[in-house]
């Protein structure tokens, strides 16, 4: 059997910025991700990043993903491509399913960073071919080079909604409008504004009902929502041949619930997620959890998430002593305090609190 | 439809191209893209139909985790087509409820 001191389980930012931190310090680390190349959803955020400059602010998300690998290809992390984890076990075992056999790798520590999962809305025609998440419609264009179709209608107005909106103008689409059930706007106002700039008109307190066409979309209904509930004859016909979701995203965290994991719900990082101290490490010992695994947030703070985990590990293991610990951490701690300021991060402060403090 | 031209990601460089056939039909693919984003560029919208009654299905979340895509390939069926690339001569099917696995 196969044996490394750790085994990362997803090489999206999390992934990486764990294996960066621990390879520095000498650790043995596996880095697995079922894609061709890692970088998770990195390569198709062509937009700047916000934050400080230690978060690579006014850095386009795609090159913040090749800085990442450049990385760890410098420090020589092991990296197993087109691979999927399809178990990790309480001892730490983990099995992935690589060039169509399974092989299991005999690991001290793991970690669990496999991001998250759009979720979806239910209404009449949302498996129509054509209906997609936000994120996939962003996946074809920015990283397929692939246009969905020609006419979107958005639903949802949070930053994925309002970014992709913008993204899909550059690309070349048109965009009937931005539905939002909430009486406004989710995003940030500089991503709104500029779609408000570039003419796509809001609906808000509005809602999509159906979605028509034979064998894909073609057109979609809204209506206006009161108390939540459509109100008759406020309906309004789009001729669009997309449909994309953007109502927000959920840990993915199959792994972790595989191995006995305790999860809570925190509707404030997307519902249902793995329990974790301030550490990153899970109830199950030596199992870790950073990224949207452990509560959705964004690509920067699963970044320092990730970062936290490495350097908690690489302590456990001996690599670092309890002094270069402690500072590593503070520093990494100190960021994302940083990055959950403001009206938007104060929310995921809290929760995020109450999870560590072991109260949610 | 092909992005050539991106005000952010800039023209397409320049690209191999491969052959791959979908439900017989022949189509051009670029080299190492995945088999969803081919059907795409070309308009092709449903991979599947559902078992019990037969609707169709495409792409809903591009990154693999859904499976919405899944067709038959090369006689395999459930190859989920957004995270699986192209390869040369590589037949494609739409697949009917589960498929079924031809060796």
């Amino acid at each position: 059997m196969a044996r490394r001191e750790v085994v990362i389980c997803g090489g999206g930012p999390a992934g990486l910025a764990a294996s960066i931190e621990l390879a520095r310090t000498g650790a043995k680390v596996l880095l697995v991700d079922e894609n061709r190349r890692p970088g998770g959803q990195l390569f198709k955020q062509i937009h700047k990043f916000f934050g400080s400059r230690e978060h690579n602010a006014g850095v386009r998300g795609v090159d913040i993903g090749k800085k990442l690998l450049a990385e760890t290809e410098a420090l020589g992390v092991e990296v197993w491509l087109h691979s999927s984890v399809t178990g990790v076990f309480t001892d730490k075992r983990v099995a992935v399913l690589r060039e169509g056999e399974t092989k299991v790798v005999e690991a001290e520590k793991v970690l669990i960073c496999t991001g998250g999962a759009e979720n979806s809305l239910n209404f009449e025609g949302w498996t129509l071919p054509g209906v997609m998440g936000a994120g996939a419609a962003q996946t074809m264009i920015n990283v397929n080079r692939v246009l969905p179709g020609r006419r979107v209608l958005m639903v949802g107005s949070g930053n994925v909604g309002v970014i992709v909106t913008y993204q899909l103008l550059q690309a070349g689409a048109e965009v009937a409008g931005i539905v939002e059930a909430a009486p406004k706007i989710g995003a940030y106002g500089v991503h709104a504004a500029k779609v408000r700039r570039a003419g796509v008109p809001f609906y808000l307190g509005h809602t999509i009902i159906r979605a028509k066409g034979s064998g894909k979309v073609e057109r979609a209904v809204i209506a206006a929502l009161d108390n939540w509930k459509p109100i008759p004859g406020t309906e309004k016909e789009f001729d669009v041949d997309v449909v994309c979701i953007a109502a927000g995203l959920r840990p993915t965290s199959d792994l972790a619930r595989m191995c006995g994991v305790r999860h809570v719900f925190v509707p404030e990082l997307g519902g249902w997620m793995p329990e974790h101290d301030d550490g990153m490490e899970t109830s199950v010992p030596g199992i870790y959890v950073a990224g949207d695994t452990a509560g959705v947030e964004e690509a920067s703070t699963a970044m320092d998430e990730g970062r936290l985990a490495g350097i908690m590990m690489a302590y456990r293991l001996g690599h670092l002593t309890e002094q270069e610990m402690r500072e590593k951490k503070e520093e990494v701690s100190g960021r994302l305090s940083a990055l959950r300021l403001g009206p938007f991060g104060e929310r995921r402060m809290n929760a995020k609190r109450r999870i560590t403090e072991g109260r949610a | 439809m092909r992005i050539t031209e991106h005000p952010i990601l800039g023209s397409v460089p320049d690209q191999e191209y491969v052959t791959i056939t979908v439900d017989g039909r022949p189509l051009r693919a670029v080299k190492g893209e995945m088999i969803a984003a081919t059907l795409m560029a070309n308009g092709i919208m449903v991979h599947r139909h559902t078992i019990k009654r037969h609707e169709p299905r495409g792409v809903y979340c591009g990154i693999g985790q859904c499976t919405d895509c899944v067709m038959v390939v090369n006689g395999r069926p459930n190859v989920r087509t957004c995270i699986t690339p192209v390869e040369d001569g590589m037949a494609i099917e739409t697949q009917e409820g589960y498929g079924v696995r031809r060796d």
